[in-house]
């Protein structure tokens, strides 16, 4: 057995380390489908101290969706699904609800108030070559919107979703995944809202037997994001890398959290969240849970957030949680580090004749290299690559 | 022909507290084709000198001037002063996570002439000049000085002045951390360029032994802040000799 720990130049905010201790253990967590289990947080809970939830206000109500006649609070374009997509489901009707167990008051009033879960199934054995793709348009900042998507990928089905977030609402979108034996599925979730939308998300997977789940959350736009990408096995040898990328900017509270939870024993887990901010106010918030319960022998995990603070007054908390039951495990290992962007780079690259746009463009491309690598999926790196240099362009326009 | 000149400069340092003065009237010329030492025992001020003439901005110049071929490099920003032909091999070269050898020296190489290397002679130039300083082609696709060993590191920066071809190097201990063998195929670089591009070279160093395999036209010796003694290559041979001890003692009077 190797046990790896952080090494010792990482280090995780100090600010973020204090307050309330953490639960006794993650799997001691309420879940439930009952909205007054999950009281209005008021922002001294464990999982939502470092959330804004003053401003939250509309998106934890336990109110129906903003449907005003046929304008609905948010558009879903199912067009690049039509082929898988079954019969939609209601609350409590299988498979629905069989994966994803509300774990906080978000997560429960979307499950509440979203009366048609999407469906979608994928055929055992069949690759779907063409990314499946439902893209989802707020139609006005505000308007509180209800999603929930079911997808069962067959055994031994290989397939790339994605979800595709823009314009404004006060959304809550849970995302429920069983990926069956041997199967391989990729979830994209891309937030690439308008600047007054706030978007709450539970993201559940279940993977099957020796299968394979990338999760990957790309966060850029919206005013208040949090995704929290949660998997479990449903047998040994499954395989599950969550990916997290986000850029946040002046005002903007950028979230994701993370939870591994090893319950079968040779699984895998790598998690890797890395995020850039830049402008006064800027928040991003990484928490990344790993749990190995007893019976999850011979598992292998490690979980990495990076920050680069590009300007003064923006704010990177990152905090990795690793709860181990066995010892027998094959390898554990967790880092943080928040880092400002480094001067000394700066000279260095403009000492050999690159101006200062281009080799802060330099860095923060260098900085995000690695997990676009690791992504493989060219349509969203390609989004990606162009919104950093949105992002880059616009800080640029803001110095000047 | 190019001149670096340095006139009466005067540069200070900011830390958390204060402005420390470091340099204290430096005057030195350096002219295309010429190998000039700086050699001076360690706090003289050797590589604040290096970093003032490149513009790092923890060096605050508070008087003097320096020019090349009469243009004010103090009113140049960092990377103007690389694009009119300044160079400086750092001592300590920081790493740059996620940006290769190759694309940094591509961005650098197309940043100071202006417009993209033409594809073809670039990848020889860069395969050349690599081979000459005995670097795996591999080292290309590696990121910049990440887990460069300090002999690496130096090679990496005399490959860039190679590609980079500056009128004026200065050369920050490059000789510090490296065997004799990896010495000797840095000076070769140097020497090289030199012979090549008619570079004019401004070598700082601690120690001598650099100078077996380089040879300096001039030799200055530099304690508190200044330059105390200029000679010819003989200069160093004393210095070898007699160390710095003599000069040391006279500043502090």
């Amino acid at each position: 057995m190797t046990l790896l720990t952080d090494k010792p130049r990482d280090h995780v905010d100090p600010q973020s380390t204090v307050g309330s201790p953490p639960e006794e253990s993650r799997a001691a967590r309420l879940t439930s489908f009952e909205v007054s289990d999950f009281p209005v947080p008021n922002g001294r809970e464990e999982e939502w101290r470092f959330t804004p939830v003053d401003r939250l206000g509309g998106v934890f109500a336990d109110e129906a969706d903003d449907v005003r006649g046929d304008d609905h609070p948010a558009d879903f374009d199912v067009s690049g699904v039509l082929d898988v997509m079954g019969d939609s489901l209601a609350p409590g009707q299988a498979p629905r609800g069989t994966v994803l167990v509300p774990g906080d008051r978000g997560a429960v009033v979307a499950s509440a108030h979203c009366a048609e879960a999407l469906y979608l199934k994928l055929e055992a054995e069949r690759e779907y070559v063409e990314p499946l793709r439902v893209n989802i348009h707020g139609n006005g900042a505000g308007r509180l919107s209800s999603a929930h998507y079911v997808v069962e990928a067959g055994h031994h089905s290989k397939a790339l979703l994605i979800l595709d977030h823009t314009g404004s609402a006060d959304h809550r979108g849970n995302l429920e995944v069983i990926v069956g034996d041997g199967a391989e599925l990729t979830v994209v979730t891309l937030q690439r809202w308008d600047d007054d939308a706030i978007h709450l998300g539970q993201h559940d997977a279940q993977v099957g037997r020796d299968a394979t789940y990338k999760h990957i959350a790309v966060s850029l736009g919206g005013s208040i994001v949090r995704v929290n990408s949660n998997v479990r096995y449903d047998g040994p040898g499954g395989d599950a890398t969550l990916l997290g990328v986000y850029f946040a900017d002046a005002g903007q509270h950028l979230e994701h959290r993370s939870f591994a939870d090893h319950n079968a024993p040779h699984t895998k887990s790598l998690v890797t969240y890395k995020g850039a901010l830049q402008g006064d106010g800027a928040h991003t918030v990484w928490v990344g849970d790993v749990l190995i319960r007893k019976e999850a022998e011979g598992i292998d995990t490690y979980e990495l957030n990076r920050n680069l603070v590009l300007t003064d007054g923006a704010r990177a908390d990152s905090i990795p949680n690793l709860e181990i039951e066995t010892g027998e495990i094959a390898g554990a290992g967790h880092a943080s580090s928040t880092g400002r962007f480094d001067d000394e780079q700066l000279f260095y690259l403009m000492s050999r004749g690159i101006d200062e746009t281009n080799a802060r463009r330099l860095v923060v491309r260098g900085f995000f290299a690695d997990i676009i690598a690791k992504i493989g999926v060219p349509e969203v790196v390609d989004t990606l690559m162009a919104a950093i240099e949105e992002e880059l362009e616009a800080d640029m326009g803001a110095a000047a | 022909m190019t001149t670096l000149e340095i006139r009466d400069l005067h540069v200070s340092v900011e830390t958390d507290t204060e402005h420390k003065q470091i340099l204290r009237g430096v005057d030195l010329t350096i002219n295309s084709g010429e190998t000039h030492a700086i050699m001076g025992p360690n706090g003289s001020g050797k590589s604040t000198l290096a970093y003032a003439v490149a513009g790092h901005p923890k060096y605050t110049v508070t008087s003097g001037t320096i020019t090349l071929d009469g243009e004010d490099v103090l009113a140049m920003g960092v990377d103007e002063r690389a694009k009119a032909g300044l160079f400086l091999a750092m001592q300590y070269p920081v790493e740059v996570p996620g940006v290769t050898v190759s694309n940094f020296l591509r961005t650098a190489k197309t940043s100071i002439d202006g417009e993209a290397p033409k594809l073809r002679t670039w990848v020889k130039d860069m395969k050349g000049a690599m081979e000459a300083l005995r670097m795996d082609p591999a080292f290309a696709e590696r990121n910049v000085n990440e887990g460069f060993s300090g002999g690496e590191k130096k090679r990496h920066e005399i490959l860039q002045m190679e590609l980079l071809q500056p009128k004026i190097a200065v050369l920050d201990e490059t000789d510090s951390g490296l065997d004799v063998d990896a010495l000797k195929v840095v000076a070769e670089g140097v020497n090289r360029v030199k012979e090549q591009t008619g570079l004019g070279v401004m070598l700082i160093t601690h120690y001598t032994r650099i100078l077996r395999y380089i040879n300096p036209d001039h030799v200055h010796v530099f304690v508190a802040g200044k330059v105390a003694e200029s000679g010819g290559p003989e200069l160093a041979d004393r210095l070898e000799n007699e160390g710095y001890d003599r000069y040391v003692q006279a500043a502090a009077v």
